[in-house]
């Protein structure tokens, strides 16, 4: 099973109070911790655990500046075998199409088995790549997978639909898989495994490795443009129960037996 | 999204036509004859459940011979293993997850979320015969249909079984010991709750107000709940009479699955998280100090 992962490295915003940067189209990201793309970590998981149970290799693939490399040997010591980093000033301001578009220029002369991506980056959130690099390189794609079963040259998975539903189908090989969280448990890489990682190869490529033209990416390469970003209007809000964590917890209990909520 | 589709249509003189694809559709059509000009139905035997390749082999050809100016799909698991393909096959631009469309000045803006809500982006299409968008689900208000679409029947394109993909069965849904959907009090925790080790604190505080535990998606994830006990999109809808929400930030996927409940107390350390929008009462804080003061204060109001 030969594989090839897409990840992003994106900043970690769950908790980040997020401030929008000068120009309206982006957030400042200068206090921003930055970490492989959730989804992707559970792709990557997936290619390592295929790996290991029927051989073959793992090549990491993304789109990214320096700072990018720490993502990528993360996944090197988890077991991946190597990797490319995209990088090009002109790069800069891709949309998701653009983005698939580059990553077809390297992987269309790569044999595969296996395309895993994420789902979705937790920044963007667009859902696209696989699917638009599955069309590119015409090869079948499913989306939002929850298992993989590999039998011969065809790949039993289950898709996640809604409500809890799903819906398990066959797919031939060599196919595009976009990874769904919870398919796996993600490990940690250990001691030996960053230790490896250090002689493991990050290749990194440029736009003149491509057989691009800075009219195809960027923002000239794309199909779409954020206009503006805005920090969304809160509607009504909840009534804040303030004071020591003792007083508004007091608070919040009267009010729970006053509407007869406590049983 | 028929209701967003007749403004956008009626905004810019054009039609409104709905693709219907299944394997008998029945009555379904006359339904949606009221939502727009006319809906295009294909019925194949092959089409009995979803394949976005055989989807893709009938959609290209209708697409190409009617040239649609807008094409609306709904952001689901269906959409999203089609719409971007189609937009590649179709040499489109598209927008995934709209929570708006508009139109100013005779150009096409979508709004969505960026940042897992915390951001809004106002994004526009370049300049094409065609674009694509999927519209988040249930974010448009719907409206009465008033039209009386004409109905037309398509044919089958396809001779040829689609070998490189096939659809085998359906999975249902998880079913444990506890059904978190018939609960009045359900007592949810999100990703604040940082370790597994930490979930005992939670059934203690769900034993004291009479509540069964559930989790947001990256509880379930991460295999600390089992996945019946997920509420959301991907998991329950629940409609308890109280419902906490615990270290979570309130994702719409979240959201859609709790929006009626009856009243909900949100505790979270982050004060912009979304769910205080959600919540009628909002506690900022440490939940691991919160939880323990809070179930000791619920004994004492109790006795």
């Amino acid at each position: 099973m030969d594989m090839i992962v897409c990840v992003k490295r994106v900043p970690e915003t769950t908790e980040a109070e997020l401030t929008i940067a000068e120009g309206g189209r982006s957030i400042k990201e200068e206090r921003l911790v930055f970490d492989i793309n959730e989804w992707d970590n559970y792709a990557v998981e997936e290619a390592i655990l295929l790996k290991e149970k029927f051989g073959g290799s793992v090549i990491i693939i993304m789109v990214g500046s320096e700072a990018a490399n720490e993502t990528l040997r993360h996944c090197l010591a988890k077991g991946a075998d190597s990797a490319v980093r995209l990088s090009d000033e002109a790069f800069n301001g891709s949309d998701g199409y653009a983005i698939a578009r580059i990553l077809r220029e390297v992987i269309k002369d790569m044999k595969f088995d296996l395309l895993l991506t994420g789902v979705q980056s937790s920044d963007n959130g667009y859902g696209q790549i696989g699917v638009m690099l599955a069309s590119m390189l015409k090869v079948p794609h499913a989306t939002l997978v929850t298992s993989i079963e590999i039998k011969d040259k065809v790949a039993k998975v289950t898709r996640e639909l809604e409500g809890g539903e799903g819906e398990a189908l066959e797919i031939k090989l060599p196919a595009v898989l976009s990874i769904q969280t919870g398919i796996n448990e993600p490990r940690y890489a250990s001691i030996r495994g960053i230790r490896d990682a250090m002689k493991k190869e990050i290749k990194v490529l440029g736009l003149s490795d491509t057989g691009l033209s800075a009219r195809d990416v960027g923002e000239a390469g794309s199909k779409t443009r954020i206009e503006e970003l805005f920090i969304p209007e809160v509607g009504e809000v909840a009534e804040m129960l303030t004071g020591t964590v003792e007083e508004a917890s007091g608070k919040l209990a009267e009010i729970l037996k006053s509407k007869g909520l406590l049983g | 999204m028929l209701t967003k589709g007749k403004e956008l249509a009626g905004a810019t003189s054009a039609e409104l036509d709905v693709v219907l694809l299944g394997k008998t559709v029945g009555d379904f059509t006359k339904l949606l004859s009221a939502y727009a000009n006319r809906v295009l139905v294909v019925e194949d035997k092959k089409l009995k459940n979803f394949n976005s390749s055989t989807y893709l082999e009938v959609l290209l050809p209708l697409i190409t011979e009617h040239t649609p100016g807008l094409i609306l799909i709904g952001h689901t698991g269906f959409g999203m293993d089609l719409a971007p393909r189609l937009a590649i096959e179709l040499d489109m631009p598209l927008i995934t997850d709209c929570t708006d469309l508009t139109i100013e000045d005779g150009n096409l803006f979508a709004t969505r979320e960026m940042y897992g809500g915390k951001i809004n982006a106002k994004v526009s299409f370049c300049k094409s015969q065609g674009y694509i968008a999927t519209v988040r689900q249930g974010i448009f208000s719907p409206e009465e249909g008033t039209l009386k679409g004409e109905v037309v029947s398509v044919a089958f394109p396809l001779t040829e079984e689609i070998e490189e993909k096939k659809f085998l069965e359906y999975v249902e849904a998880a079913v444990g010991d506890v059904d978190i959907t018939q609960a009045d009090t359900v007592v949810a925790i999100g990703r604040g709750i940082k370790e597994e080790k930490n979930i005992p604190l939670i059934n203690e505080f769900a034993e004291t107000v009479g509540g069964v535990v559930a989790g947001s998606r990256p509880v379930i994830d991460s295999g600390w709940l089992p996945k019946e006990r997920q509420v959301g999109q991907s998991g329950k809808t629940v409609k308890p009479k109280l419902y906490f929400a615990i270290g979570i930030s309130g994702s719409f996927q979240h959201v859609s699955g709790m929006r009626s409940a009856g009243l909900v107390v949100a505790i979270n350390k982050d004060a912009g998280a979304p769910i205080f929008s959600v919540a009628d009462y909002g506690i900022v804080g440490d939940l691991f100090k919160v939880i323990p003061t809070l179930k000791d204060k619920v004994k004492e109001t109790k006795s």
